[in-house]
């Protein structure tokens, strides 16, 4: 189990360091700096305790001259200044300055290029998952979910690259800091620096125990947490059910129950996590008693442990060593934390950057819709493997080019699916859908969904203005094309009683406009597709009977040869089609004229009895 | 349902536009007032944290005194080596003992700021979502719901980072700062002296660097807004996009918003993360000019003069050195510490400021008196008041002057007379409205979008109250009805169907919290919504989740019918309640209300005419005044406006 989650997790770190592409450079230089920061930074301490040492040896120290590596360090600057303590000083200090100065530029500059590694490693996984959303068919939207997608694309990317900030400058910098420090213990004393490797381990297994007890709670709190902000949004949205039922101090209680189990878990786990402070300040304490302590006792020769021999200088460098492999194992713990944070985020992008579209367009797709014919062949749907019920059973029509059919039936009656199938949004589970004299499956996506437009159900215009909205038809459309289409929708005379006109801009949402102009946008974008066939699902519910009808009249009068599809809830809007279709339950209950249906089928006539018949 | 998504799906993020830049007034008052209701509550565990806190500084910076010592220790010539074992033995069993205390200090601190912080945003989580319970419907109808939850989340978020962490740590900081700056000056004042400059120097770093990480990282924050209202926009129209084959145009589109966002979080990153490394290797510098200063005062034979006293000799000066050493970079960690903290306590008093702004929102007022009470006949046919549910309800008026109470029977009569009334006071959206309801009566209000509709019913609940005019309930003025017990006599069923996360029995329990199991499937009955709940797998069982999108918009709206049937109000408002349901299955919904309510008031909005069609009264509005009013026929009689749009000459919306 363990494995194929490893062999899992690897899958996932190939696929997203596939994103860091152009930002390779900086993604490896950034290592690259952040190492020689890091040496520098460890050599400072060495050059400053054998300045040390030769203030103490020019002040005639208390011990026996030191070995290793600082000593050798002393002894080449004393060449280098012909042995004059005072020029050896000032050779210390240049040298000491130039590190430190080195060991800033190098610094500043990873900062530089990791942010621009992390920030760009960002920007290509972002664009990867946007682009494959792209690829996406509706089967594929449905699973995932637009929230969903946008969780993915914001919150989760920005998981991965604050991880990825911190792998490649922390995850080099502490480990290697770790390492570095502790040979220079072992160089300077043997018996000091495997006393705080020891203290260390201990340090280390008690952090790993507590973030182990720890991780788990977090994760349940997270999710707890999460849960309790949503019925914050529920409660928000639904304020006026609330203050209608005079249900403020229910809420109230509910909330207070909720926050107080959260506050009890939140306590709980931090409890544990505030073992970990004293524990990390206890190990410091005790590395820099054995470091004073037993560093004195072998300056006054009083023992010499491993051989070791040291100075007031070296006492020096051993505290900085152990204070900086500590802070690194700190760091390093931080890091194991926040990539576990990240895993989580990382799992769910990858599972979007290796969906495949359901649907694809087949090898030497067919390129010309023919017609706007189209037949339902013995067609049987379900929108996922693993339902149980067909939303479509055993559906056959065949609708010659230029028809106009209308299509009714209940909520639930499967309606949008029915017609969903014509511009291949959803592939068939049996049977085929023909437009055109050709299986849908064998076209071009791109060419059929250009040839059957379709206005859905939720209709939705984007930001911007409406000339911008309506060219989403056609990109290319003149401004009399435009114009052409909305007076056939019935929406010029609105756009123009706009004070901008066609350059009225749209809020996002289209909520700047009513239901019904919003609705005769959408249906005028669809037709600048000059398409074969036009399928309108719903899309004149908000539109008053007259504008309706004239819409339905226009579309008679002026595109003939086109085939409409029109669902509506209003029996008025598909009276006069050619055909019309009653569904119910997924199933076709009946097809025909509206006179036919009024003879004998008894739901159309319900419908109509329901709305028509005090009127006539 | 459009405009519900769009108000929630503006992201938190655009709150945080509009006010980037924080006032430092403002600032210091949120910062008072953290500070005032932390210690309000925590008062005496704060004062325990601030002597933990102390005493973990002195004991980590009393390390350094230690080293001095030691190395003097060492270095003195004038004593034996015996002595000076003794010594050292000494000392390490002090250091131990003050260690110790430390590391208690420190436990103790941990444990007591959990439970302060928890208790805290406990606290002030609820205070906020109490005080939002009790404000008034205006304040959701002109705040985005994105904007309020960003309260919760963004703005707690980071009330929370600051409590726990930068405050302690920054004073942490502060404490360690001033212990080891005195140690300092008592051993050398010259050394003391590089490292002022230097703290100088970074204070300077951290105010240019750290200030303009703050900035691009306010950049930052405005171009992410922007990128997921992108991405909200274009995620939610993704359906739409394919129907189009607007991909690449789309991906274009995307490309700049996201090369946007890359430059201004590279921008950003690049400044946060220089900060540390010049910080930390300012700190080297100064770690290097100590040594150097050092030796050449011993070089040189300086006078070393610090507050404990002069020293002159080598053998004094080196352990001032050595200890300084340790002390300089002591120093420099705690400045870089504590401006890392900064970004993160200027967010969270941007956020606390929001939050307070919250809480002392001005809550929902009511004077009202008159409240409503179950009532029976008793022996001498008087109206008296009983716990019991008896279907009878009355106005338990109370008049003050005299002290006595009279009992009014709830009939459902309602009169509104000559009302106007405004959302905002320089746009009248009502204008001279005039209706009676009489008990019993199904009273219907037709009109486009805007005429008015959806407001008198806002009036009737008192979600908003009258500029001008009177509202009279069963002859009570409804200003006296305690607002609470003027909505439940009114079962409301509102526009936007609104179900909570939890099963369908519970959601139509919402409407009357003590309704039993048969009573839920009595009002799912009513509103035809029984059939369908019992078709699902889970049955009565089945978990709402996400506002019920696991079911079609006609279900929601007849679990929102069934949800005001269990409440069995003696009145009742439908907002375009059967809107999404097709006409045969309203027909039938209509039927259940019809005899739930028989003998009952009920007001009805709907947009398609054969809902209201049956109504005793239909009332048209224009522009937020009356034009027609009349049963059906008399409408269509008189040939007006009704008749235009029941012909479907005109459009409604």
């Amino acid at each position: 189990m363990a494995e194929r989650e490893g062999i899992e997790n690897m899958k996932i770190i190939k696929r997203l360091s596939k994103c860091i592409r152009e930002y390779k450079k900086d993604s490896i230089l950034t290592p690259v700096l952040i190492v020689f920061e890091v040496l520098l930074e460890c050599i400072l301490p060495l050059f400053t305790s054998s300045l040390i040492n030769t203030i103490e040896d020019f002040a005639g120290g208390a011990g026996e001259s030191s070995t290793g590596i600082i000593h050798g360090i002393q002894t080449f600057m004393y060449g280098l200044s012909d042995g004059d303590t005072l020029n050896c000083i000032i050779i210390h200090g240049i040298l000491l300055l130039i590190i430190a100065f080195l060991s800033l530029f190098c610094g500043a500059m990873a900062g530089k290029t990791v942010a621009s590694a992390s920030a760009g490693f960002a920007k290509n996984l972002r664009k990867d998952v946007y682009y494959n959303v792209q690829t996406f068919s509706f089967a594929n939207i449905d699973k995932f979910s637009a929230p969903g997608l946008v969780t993915r694309l914001t919150t989760d990317i920005t998981n991965v690259q604050n991880a990825y900030m911190m792998f490649i400058r922390v995850g080099v910098r502490a480990p290697l800091m770790l390492v570095i420090s502790l040979v220079m213990s072992f160089q300077i004393s043997k018996s000091i620096a495997l006393i705080s490797l020891g203290l260390m381990f201990i340090m280390a297994v008690g952090c790993v125990f507590i973030f182990v007890k720890v991780i788990p709670i977090f994760n349940k709190v997270f999710k707890k947490y999460d849960k309790m902000n949503e019925s914050v949004q529920e409660n928000v949205k639904a304020m006026r059910v609330v203050k209608a039922y005079v249900r403020e101090e229910y809420e109230k209680e509910k909330f207070a129950k909720s926050s107080g189990e959260i506050r009890n878990d939140f306590t709980r786990a931090e409890k544990i996590i505030a073992f970990a402070n004293p524990l990390m300040m206890g190990m410091m304490y005790m590395v820099m008693l054995t470091v004073i302590f037993l560093g004195s006792l072998i300056i006054m020769d009083v023992t010499h442990p491993l051989g070791d021999k040291i100075q007031i200088g070296e006492i020096t460098s051993l505290l900085t060593y152990s204070m900086q492999s500590l802070a690194s194992l700190m760091m390093l713990s931080m890091i194991l934390v926040m990539c576990t944070m990240a895993v989580e985020s990382s799992r769910r992008l990858y599972e979007v950057l290796e969906e495949k579209s359901t649907l694809a367009s087949p090898e030497n797709a067919v390129k010309h819709v023919d017609d706007g014919s189209v037949v339902f062949d013995n067609v049987s749907f379900k929108y996922s493997d693993k339902a149980e019920k067909f939303a479509l059973e055993g559906i056959n029509l065949s609708i010659k080019s230029g028809e106009t059919i209308g299509i009714i039936g209940g909520t639930g009656a499967a309606k949008t699916s029915l017609v969903q199938l014509i511009p291949r949004l959803y592939d068939v589970t049996e049977g085929r859908v023909l437009v055109g004299g050709r299986d849908v499956r064998e076209y071009d996506l791109v060419v059929l969904r250009d040839s059957v437009s379709m206005v859905l159900q939720k209709n939705l215009l984007f930001s911007g203005t409406i000339k911008e909205n309506l060219r989403w038809g056609n990109k290319d459309a003149t401004d009399e094309e435009l114009v052409h289409a909305a007076t056939l929708a019935c929406a010029d005379g609105f756009i123009r009683s706009f004070p901008d006109g066609y350059d009225t801009y749209i809020e996002q949402g289209g909520t700047n406009v009513s239901g019904g102009q919003r609705q005769r946008l959408c249906i005028a974008r669809a037709l600048l597709k000059n398409p074969k066939i036009i399928i309108l699902d719903d899309s004149t519910s908000a539109v008053d009977t007259r504008t309706d009808a004239e819409i339905r009249k226009s579309f008679k009068e002026e595109i003939p040869h086109i085939t409409k599809f029109i669902i509506a809830q209003r029996i008025a809007s598909v009276m006069d089609a050619d055909k019309i279709i009653v569904m119910d339950g997924g199933r076709i209950s009946d097809i025909g004229t509206h006179e036919e249906l009024m003879e004998r089928s008894r739901i159309y006539r319900e419908v109509y009895d329901s709305q028509i018949k005090e009127e006539e | 349902m459009d405009a519900a998504t769009k108000k929630s799906g503006k992201t938190a993020a655009n709150n945080h536009i509009k006010r980037p830049v924080i006032n430092m007034k403002d600032a210091a008052h949120a910062f008072g007032r953290i500070m005032k209701e932390l210690f309000e509550a925590n008062g005496k565990r704060l004062i325990v944290v601030a002597v933990c806190l102390v005493v973990a500084a002195i004991a980590t910076s009393g390390a350094s005194i230690y080293i001095i010592n030691m190395v003097g220790t060492l270095f003195d010539s004038g004593k034996v080596r015996d002595e000076i074992l003794k010594s050292l033995i000494t000392g390490v069993i002090v250091m131990a003992f003050i260690y110790l205390l430390g590391i208690i200090a420190q436990f103790l601190r941990s444990r007591i700021m959990a439970v302060v912080t928890q208790k805290f945003l406990d606290e002030t989580r609820k205070k906020m979502f109490n005080g939002m319970q009790n404000l008034p419907v205006k304040y959701f109808d002109t705040h985005t719901h994105g904007d309020i939850m960003s309260h919760y989340t963004n703005d707690i978020d980071a009330i929370r980072e600051m409590v726990s962490q930068s405050l302690p740590n920054i004073f942490n900081s502060f404490i360690m700062l001033v212990t080891i700056f005195i140690i300092m000056l008592t051993y050398s004042l010259w050394l003391a002296m590089i490292v002022m400059g230097f703290s100088v120097i970074m204070l300077f770093v951290t105010k240019n660097v750290g200030g303009r990480s703050a900035k691009y990282f306010i950049r930052q924050q405005k171009s992410t807004a922007r990128a997921e209202g992108f991405m909200e926009e274009t995620m939610h129209g993704q359906k739409v996009i394919k129907v189009f084959n607007h991909e690449e145009e789309i991906k274009k589109e995307f490309d700049k918003v996201n090369e946007e966002l890359y430059n201004d979080s590279k921008t950003a990153h690049t400044y946060a993360n220089m900060l540390m490394p010049i910080l930390g290797n300012v700190g080297n510098i100064m770690y290097v000019l100590l040594a150097f200063v050092g030796s050449m005062i011993i070089v040189y034979e300086g006078i070393n003069v610090g507050l404990s006293g002069v020293s002159r000799t080598a053998a004094e000066i080196i352990p001032v050195v050595v200890g300084f050493l340790t002390m300089g970079r002591q120093f420099s960690v705690q400045i870089g510490q504590a401006s890392q903290q900064l970004n993160a306590v200027v967010m969270a008093l941007a956020g606390a400021q929001r939050v307070f702004e919250l809480m002392d929102e001005k809550p929902e007022e009511d004077n009202g008196y008159v409240t409503l009470v179950h009532a029976k006949y008793n022996e001498n046919g008087e109206l008296c008041e009983t716990e019991e549910r008896t279907g009878l309800w009355a106005w338990k008026h109370p008049h003050r002057a005299e002290g006595t109470i009279t009992y009014v029977p709830l009939r459902g009569d309602i009169e509104m007379r000559e009302v106007d009334f405004g959302y905002v006071p320089e746009k009248i959206v009502l204008h001279d409205v005039s209706l009676h309801a009489k008990p019993g009566e199904k009273y219907a209000f037709v009109g486009a979008t805007g005429a008015g509709k959806t407001t008198i019913t806002n009036l009737l609940n008192r979600f908003y109250d009258i500029a001008d005019g009177k509202i009279r309930y069963d002859g009570i003025n409804i200003n006296k009805i305690k607002k609470s017990d003027l909505r439940k006599s009114l079962g409301m069923v509102l526009q936007d169907t609104n179900l909570f996360t939890g099963t369908i029995m519970e959601n139509i329990r919402y409407g009357r919290l003590d309704a039993t199991d048969e009573q839920v499937y009595e009002a799912a009955k009513i509103a035809n919504a029984h059939d369908f709940i019992t078709r699902l797998p889970q049955g009565y069982d089945t978990m709402l989740t996400n506002d019920g999108s696991n079911l079609s918009q006609g279900q929601r709206q007849l679990l929102a019918i069934a949800r005001a049937a269990v409440a069995d109000a003696p009145v009742m408002i439908m907002d375009e309640a059967t809107s999404s349901i097709d006409t045969r299955t309203e027909l039938l919904v209509q039927e259940g209300t019809d005899r739930l309510m028989k003998g009952r008031t009920v007001f009805v909005i709907a947009h398609r005419l054969s809902t209201v069609r049956n109504s005793d009264t239909i009332m048209v509005l224009e522009n937020g005044r009356v034009i027609e009013r009349g049963s059906h026929d008399e409408l269509l009689a008189l040939k007006g406006t009704y008749y235009a749009l029941y012909t479907g000459a005109v459009e409604l919306e």
